[in-house]
Parts: C-alpha cells; structure tokens; sequence
C-alpha cells in the first residue's frame, strides 16, 4: 500500500525543526512523481505546484509540515556525557533508558542515561530536560571529535505494523500529514482540477510555525488546507478532546478558520461517504492554518486533521484508513470532473 | 563475541518462560551431563584436566525482567504487570513486543493535553496499557490472553569506545562466559548452573544449589554501575571499563571473605582489572545459594552495567573479559582451597 510505504520511507528520516534536510530531499523525491517546480528552499521547506486547466482558477495551498520534534546538543560534559535541550514539546517521562541516535559528523548511536533505583527511589519523579545526558560511550576529546553543539538528537524507534490498519512510528505528526497529501495529488491525476494547487511541506511547525509563513507569503495562496494530526482517543483521555483512531477525517471548525471552507468540506464528507469527525477548536488551532490565514492580505484556511495517540513520542500511533480519508476529501474538494 | 552476544540477548526469556534460552544454550555446549531439573535450571557437567578438591559450580542465570499480561479492557488495551523489578520510567514511550511477534506501544494521551503535574510525574503500572491496534476486547483477545509474557523489542548495538547496548545483558553476559568455559578445556571438573527465574527472587537457584551440592560457588552476573553524569563519589558504585566487579556484600549476601581477597590476589597476579562495588546494593542468585544445604562458600563476579532492567542495559567489551578470565583463574585456586 501506497500510504504505508510512504509513511515509513519519511518516517525513517530524522528531520527534526532546523535540520529538515534529510527529510525534505525524501519528501521532494516523492513530490516530485505527481507535482511540478518542486524545490527545496534554503530553509528546508519544500514546494510544488500543479496546474489546473481551468482559466482564473484560484490558487489552493495544501500543507503538512516535515519537521518533527527531537533534542539538541547544548554542552558535553567532562565524563563525555551529552547534555541536551528540547526542539519542540517533547514529552520528558519517556525520556528514561531510551536508544538514541545523536546527529553529528556521522550518525551517533547511545543511550539516554538515567539514574538507577539507588541513586533516585521515587519512580514517579520525571527529568527535567537538563538533568538528562546521553551517553555516547566516549570521552569527552572522543565525543568532541564527532559531535557538535547544535546537533540534532532522535530517539530510536522501529515503524511497527499494529494490529489491523494501525501502525506505530516516530514523527509520524506530521509525515502522516505529507502522505496524506501525497495520496490526494495521486486520486487527483485522473480528475480535471478547480484550483491551481501549491505544496507546501513546511519547516519548523514544532518551533513556532515558522517555515509556512515564509511558502505561504511565496505562494500567495487564495485558500489554504493545512494538513495536521490531532488528538486519538486513549484511555486516559477526554473523549471531547479527542477522536477514535479509524473515525475518518477530522475537518477543523474555529474562529481562526474559515467557516465556508469548514462546512463545505463536511458537506463533501457527508455526500461522498467519507467518514469524519468535526474538530471544533473555538479560538485558534494550533497548526499552521493559524499563521497561513494571515498571511499577506488574508488566506480562506481550514484544517484537516487525522487522529494519532501517543504524539510527541517516538511511538506515535496512526489508523491508515484515517489518512485515506483525509486524501480523499482534499480530492473530493480540489478535483472536477473524470479526466476524458 | 559481540555476535553470539547479540543472538543470546534477542531471545525472549522473561522469569518462568527460560524454554527459549535454554535450548539455544543446550544446543551449544559441549559437556559430560546435561540435565534439566523440574523448574527449568539447566545443570551441566564438565570434565577437567584433574579433579578438584572441592566441587565447584558456577552460575549464571537465564532469565530477563519482562512483563505479564493482567486484563485486556473493553477498547482493545491489554494493561500489564512487571516480571522482575522495572522502573515504570523506561516502559512508556517505547514499544513491547509479545511471545508470539505481536507487537504493541505504551503511551497516555499526548503531553499537550497533561496537567502541568501529570507532566512532571510518571505514571505507574497501572495506569500504563499496551496497545497492540485492537479495536475492542474481542480483537485484542485473538492475538493476546491474561498472562502471556510481553517483552522489551530487542534493539542491540555496539556504541563509542567498546560499549554494548541491549535488552537482556543482566545475565545473558553471565551465561555465555559459561558457554565459553564449557566450549574450552577446563583445568578442574566443575559443574554449570543456567539457572531460572533469578528476577523474581532467585528461585531456581534454590533447586540448583540444591541438586549439585556445591562446597564453592562462583556466580556469574551483571551489577549497576552508576558512572554516569551527575554522579560522583560512592554513588557511582562501580565503573564500565575497570574490570571485574568482586563484591564483599549486597543485599542478598555477606560473601566468603577468603574468596574475596583470593580474587583480588588472582586479579593482580595475572593482570586482570578487578574492583569491588562502593555501596552495599543489589543482590543475585549467590543469595539463595550460599544458605543452601549446609552452606556454600560463594563469591560472585560480575560485569558493571549501566541502566540494569531497562531495554538499554550498557556494559563494556573489555570487563567481559576479564570477568572471564577471572572465572578461570579462579576455578583453578577454589578447586584447590
């Protein structure tokens, strides 16, 4: 299937916000099957277009971003050991014994060091960021020689096929974003288009939205669908403040958000039979559809979201079927009729 | 060495569910008696060159810390208990892996949506469920049962400057410098013991101790160093790189002074890099065998190991080594004591 080997080709990239690099030259390449002029910016994001044949089609912009959230080097200690700070917001009671892979002149691997029972006998005390370290197996003029502050940390993790359409992996938010627009350029190849589309699969979401702004002042966009993933259901959770993974699309309703948008892609949802949810996120929403509306004199702007458990950790968990979903409703949306 | 290694730590072998290891060990000996008790301890006997004074045995045990199945609730989560003692801290956040391939992940819901307390406390056993991808209680009961064992994914790799990191080193170490003894010529007769469910209370060295009736044992083991950043002084314990670890007490067991200084005074002789530990701390299957029958004069040397019972267990190539060559070194003098 498509969408899986996407998704575990992109998420086996490290990518993390600043150091897009070696993400955006495996998304580019996957761009590159089904859109035109795509290029990597100096930034690290990632652009593309497809024409419609439509005279004075409106410019429509799909986005996910290609970071993700990872750890940076910030100080090697006299021990060898790797201090480090967050890139994005991780979530820090993971932290403990995880296997690492430290970005430097060659790619790194160690262990995130953690205090044993003797030392620490609260098992519910959680490490701050600082207090961790990773151990590289080096000493500090060894570590020196192959690692660099300012390099990217990852925490090792396999892409996992679960149980039924369910797979488990890092930086699936938002690689799973960049397949699910992938998909819908793919559907879209045998239909006439409405809108002249533009890619953008945008750096640094996780720092602060800071690649769009600069693809969708390039772009120049009419309307914007920002691609992004939500909250799953777990056990823990509240169910208002989140969707069963396998429940389709999520289509974003807020004040940030265009409402004609809104309601016209449920409308779609509900006429083509594509299962959805609606996401309602009353003041703002958290992904770059925030920073795209605003964008030069204001872009149309709507949010369509998958749900993933786990997120911000290396085992985030995704419905397959959910990305289809949200493929097929940017189809739906974007595409005319059969091409003859 | 790091091969073999490798091979031996990827095999699933939590506390009662040893099968696995023990036959891969069985396979690859070469012994005079080979017998497996009722508990599962794997008992080997090896000729030497000359018969010792005093019957030696070693021991290292089979098992790993792991996890056991406990419920499988109504939306599809299997939730699990530890086997061994587990810091809930290295569980969440990575994946777990059942006896039968089934893979799954532990998670809670999504940092942004914790309390600023529930971020800065880690949840306990309870509150973490694997999560295989099953939709409900009957999915999840097609590939899963109360009770089935659950594993750390095995994720092995040599690092830095001779370091090794992986599941399971806490003592699969300990068993194939045993493995390597039985496969070389041995001075004495000495008898093996790959013993069973050490993680959860050294039980089946009790049987084992038991059935070889030992006058000296020498177990085999990994012990936690803690000489890492942000520690110092006797918190530190024991270091990766400086040699065997001989201990003189830990929670389990006051060792045989005697074979404490001997071991020093063999380490020294033939260059082998030895320490002890510097805080009373630990214990291994020398606790239940030194009180068996009417006593058995014991001393364990073990490997230091970084984040012991986690899927990263670290130790170092170069105190392999000389754990190994102690153990033969002191198999010679024990014999003769």
């Amino acid at each position: 299937m498509d969408i899986k080997s996407n998704l575990k080709a992109l998420t086996e990239k490290a990518g993390v916000s600043g150091d897009e690099r070696e993400a955006s030259e495996a998304a580019a390449e996957l761009l590159r099957q089904y859109a035109d002029n795509v290029e990597i910016d100096s930034f690290g994001n990632i652009t593309g277009t497809v024409k419609s044949d439509a005279p004075d089609a409106q410019t429509l912009m799909l986005d996910a971003h290609i970071d993700r959230i990872g750890m940076i080097v910030t100080y090697i200690d006299e021990g060898g050991f790797v201090k480090m700070g967050s890139v994005g917001g991780t979530d820090n009671r993971i932290m403990a014994a995880q296997s690492v892979t430290v970005h430097g002149k060659r790619k790194i691997r160690g262990v995130i060091s953690t205090l044993p029972p003797h030392v620490s006998n609260d098992h519910s005390k959680v490490a701050e960021i600082g207090e961790l370290a990773v151990d590289v197996g080096m000493t500090k003029e060894e570590a020196e020689k192959c690692i660099s502050l300012g390099d990217r940390i990852t925490i090792n993790s396999d892409f996992r096929e679960l149980i039924g359409d369910r797979v488990s992996a890092p930086a699936v938010d938002d690689r799973s974003g960049v397949c699910a627009i992938l998909t819908a350029l793919k559907m879209l190849k045998s239909r006439k288009l409405k809108y002249n589309i533009a890619v953008s699969f945008s750096a640094q979401e996780e720092t602060g939205e800071r690649g769009v702004k600069q693809t969708a002042f390039r772009i120049r966009p009419d309307r914007a669908i920002a691609v992004d993933v939500s909250f799953g259901r777990t056990p823990d959770s509240e169910p208002q403040d989140t969707a069963e993974l396998g429940s389709g699309v999520m289509i974003g309703f807020s004040a940030a958000l265009d409402r004609e948008m809104s309601e016209s892609l449920r409308n779609i949802a509900a006429e083509k039979d594509i299962p959805f949810t609606v996401e309602v996120m009353p003041s703002s929403t958290g992904t770059n559809a925030d920073s795209i509306a605003v964008s030069g004199g204001g872009v149309r702007c709507c949010t369509l979201s998958f749900p993933i458990r786990y997120m911000h950790t290396p085992t985030e968990t995704v419905d397959i079927r959910d990305i289809e979903a949200t493929a097929r409703l940017i189809c739906e949306y974007a595409g005319g009729e059969e091409n003859a | 060495m790091l091969d073999r290694l490798r091979e031996i730590c990827s095999l699933n072998g939590a506390s009662g569910d040893e099968s696995r290891v023990r036959d891969h060990i069985k396979a690859r000996i070469a012994a005079d008696e080979i017998a497996v008790d009722n508990l599962g301890n794997l008992l080997v006997f090896k000729r030497g060159k000359k018969s010792p004074k005093n019957k030696i045995m070693f021991a290292a045990h089979m098992d790993e810390v792991g996890f056991m199945i406990t419920d499988i609730t109504d939306d599809g989560f299997l939730r699990f208990g530890a086997v061994g003692g587990i810091d809930p801290r290295v569980v969440i956040g990575r994946g777990l892996e059942l006896a039968n391939g089934v893979k799954g992940v532990v998670g809670t819901k999504a940092v942004h949506q914790q309390s600023a307390e529930e971020r800065k406390k880690a949840p306990d056993f309870e509150e973490l469920m694997l999560d295989i991808g099953a939709a409900n209680r009957a999915e999840a009961e097609k590939y899963a049962a109360r009770g089935d064992y659950v594993y750390f994914c095995d994720d092995f790799f040599g690092f830095g400057d001779g370091y090794i990191k992986g599941k399971a080193l806490d003592d699969r170490a300990g068993c194939l410098i045993m493995m390597d003894m039985l496969n070389s010529e041995l001075e004495y007769d000495a008898w093996f013991a790959f013993t069973v469910q050490e993680e959860v209370g050294t039980r089946g060295a009790k049987a084992a101790a038991f059935t070889v009736a030992p006058d000296i044992a020498i177990v085999l083991e990994t012990t936690t160093a803690c000489d890492i950043s942000g520690v110092s002084g006797d918190k530190r314990v024991c270091e990766l790189g400086r040699g065997a670890v001989v201990s003189y007490m830990d929670r389990g067991t006051v060792y045989d002074r005697e074979l404490y200084g001997l071991a020093f005074e063999l380490a020294e002789q033939n260059g082998v890099p030895v320490q002890t530990k510097t805080l009373v701390a630990g214990g291994n299957d020398s606790g239940a065998i030194h009180v068996s029958r009417g006593g058995v004069r014991t001393c364990a040397l073990s490997l230091p190991c970084r984040y012991l019972h986690s899927p990263s267990c670290v130790i170092k190539e170069s105190d392999y080594g000389a754990v190994r060559a102690l153990a033969e070194k002191m198999l010679s003098a024990a014999a003769e004591l």
